[in-house]
């Protein structure tokens, strides 16, 4: 969240390279530096876009780089491109060192702790959880249909003919077992009144809880400072 | 738990799925049901397990109640510290929220909001009345489907609930899983006394661990009694339920002419 505010907040080249300098250096030291790329290339078409709309039609710029017949990129538009693009790479690897070092149940056990219900714990928690399982199922459907010659491969037109028969049994199976599922929850005592027991307590030291504050409320000041102009940043 | 004259029809069925159906279920006891296909036999569990009509609608006739108490008036959670019920599915009994196997036992007396030591000494203790303790730092996504379901038999067993409803828990197992099953729910029910209802149609499982069969027919009981007596009753095959495989190979010796000894019975034993 630090982050999303110092990368989109502060004008200006200060805000994105801090934030993309602090969050390659957290990858760095959690060795996460080579799967971040992989998120990293995900904002490869957004980025595309922001270079091209920015430096061949950023509005009123008039110093062209070159023109060449009715394309004309300019100086400004280039810069607010390159900004821009440094502000989506900063944000995005920095949601990408929060996903690569932050197991699930962790974070939503302490969002738990912080007063998150436990259905609303349970609800982000399930759906999580049922993304592998909704791939193995589509794979078995998609192998049950290939076994019964429906053609899956070939050309795209095909591909997506061949889809329609497995969204049913795929969407339906899945909506079938909520019904097990909700008993399941029910003979495990979910809907009992009162907070859960949380059996994990992740390591906060005072200090840390300190430093968490000190950054979100510095960065705010910082950002709000820098939008009411009594802070000059590069 | 006492079943009084129990009929139950689905929300917006014709026709009643049971039919005045009465059976009682005693501490320790191992009661087994069998039946075919369509006789009542998981509706006979959502009913004694108290979630028909509680949770899936319908109308209930008779009564059904456990410790003294009718199921109908008791909330969720009440119920799910009195009678445990666990599906054929294991993939659906398991949470799908936790990384081990010890976090998922532990679901539901954390669910209940016990003290951390407490909930921590249940899990355990189900682990170790289900024999899986081994399993207790594995990922429970991981797990095979026998060892899932025994992961979710203690799951349920952690609320320590007086009576367990299975309704067949073997039926997605191997052989090898059955039998680590059934070793399982016969050990649980003679060592925690908890008296155990459980839909079967493997009837040598029944043949191991039940001390009463209960044959259903279109909703209502065809046939009971002690399970020896049940198991080998001729009028079962007739009822569309196999007998177990000892009960078969006796009549095939004796139909083709052969001395049934006893000391032969005791081998196959």
């Amino acid at each position: 969240m630090v982050g999303a505010i110092v990368a989109f907040g502060l004008r200006g080249w200060s805000g994105p390279t801090l934030v993309f300098v602090a969050v390659v250096l957290s990858g760095a030291m959690a060795g996460a530096l080579r799967r971040m790329a992989l998120f990293a290339l995900a904002t490869i078409p957004l980025v595309i876009s922001i270079l091209l709309v920015n430096t061949f039609l950023y509005p009123n710029a008039r110093d062209a780089i070159v023109t060449v017949g009715p394309l004309s990129p300019t100086w400004t538009g280039a810069t607010a491109a390159l900004q821009a693009t440094l502000r989506v790479v900063a944000f995005g690897l920095s949601a990408a060192v929060f996903a690569l070092t932050t197991p699930i149940d962790d974070l939503l056990t302490e969002l738990e702790r912080c007063g998150l219900g436990r259905r609303g714990a349970f609800v982000v928690a399930a759906a999580l959880g049922a993304i592998p399982r909704t791939v193995e199922r589509s794979r078995e459907v998609v192998d049950a249909q290939r076994a019964r010659a429906l053609d899956t491969e070939g050309r795209p037109w095909r591909r997506l003919k061949g889809l329609v028969p497995l969204v049913g049994p795929v969407v339906f199976g899945a909506l079938g077992e909520v019904e097990e599922r909700t008993m399941a929850l029910e003979a495990r005592a979910f809907t009992a009144p009162g907070r859960r027991t949380l059996l994990r307590r992740l390591p906060d030291s005072g200090r840390q809880r300190l430093s968490r504050w000190a950054l979100l409320i510095g960065s705010i000041c910082l950002v709000a400072a820098s939008l009411a102009g009594a802070v000059k940043l590069p | 738990m006492v079943v009084n004259a129990a009929s139950y029809s689905y929300a917006g069925a014709a026709q009643p799925s049971l039919r005045g159906l009465s059976l009682e279920l005693a501490p320790g006891r191992v009661v087994g049901v069998v039946g075919p296909n369509e006789s009542g036999k998981s509706t006979l569990c959502l009913v004694v397990a108290g979630r028909a009509p509680g949770v899936i609608g319908g109308r209930l006739e008779g009564s059904v109640r456990i410790d003294g108490v009718e199921t109908a008036s008791m909330r969720p959670h009440e119920l799910a510290q009195r009678c445990g019920l666990l599906f054929q599915n294991a993939a659906t009994q398991l949470s799908n929220t936790t990384a081990t196997v010890f976090e998922e036992v532990a679901f539901g007396p954390c669910n209940l909001g016990l003290p951390v030591a407490e909930v921590v000494a249940r899990a355990w203790q189900a682990l170790r009345a289900v024999g899986i303790e081994s399993l207790a730092s594995r990922d429970p996504a991981r797990i095979s489907g026998g060892q899932g379901q025994l992961v979710a038999l203690a799951s349920v067993m952690a609320l320590r609930p007086s009576y367990l409803v299975l309704d067949e828990p073997t039926s997605e197992l191997d052989p090898a899983g059955t039998r680590l099953v059934a070793g399982v729910l016969s050990r649980i029910a003679r060592e925690t006394r908890a008296g155990v209802l459980i839909v079967e149609h493997k009837t040598d499982v029944l043949a191991q661990i039940a001390d009463e069969i209960v044959v259903l027919e279109r909703g209502a009981v065809a046939l009971s009694g002690p399970a020896t007596a049940v198991l080998g009753d001729p009028r079962l095959a007739k009822l569309g339920v196999e007998p177990p495989a000892p009960v078969r190979l006796e009549r095939a010796v004796r139909t083709s002419g052969l001395e049934w000894s006893a000391a032969l019975a005791e081998a196959i034993e």
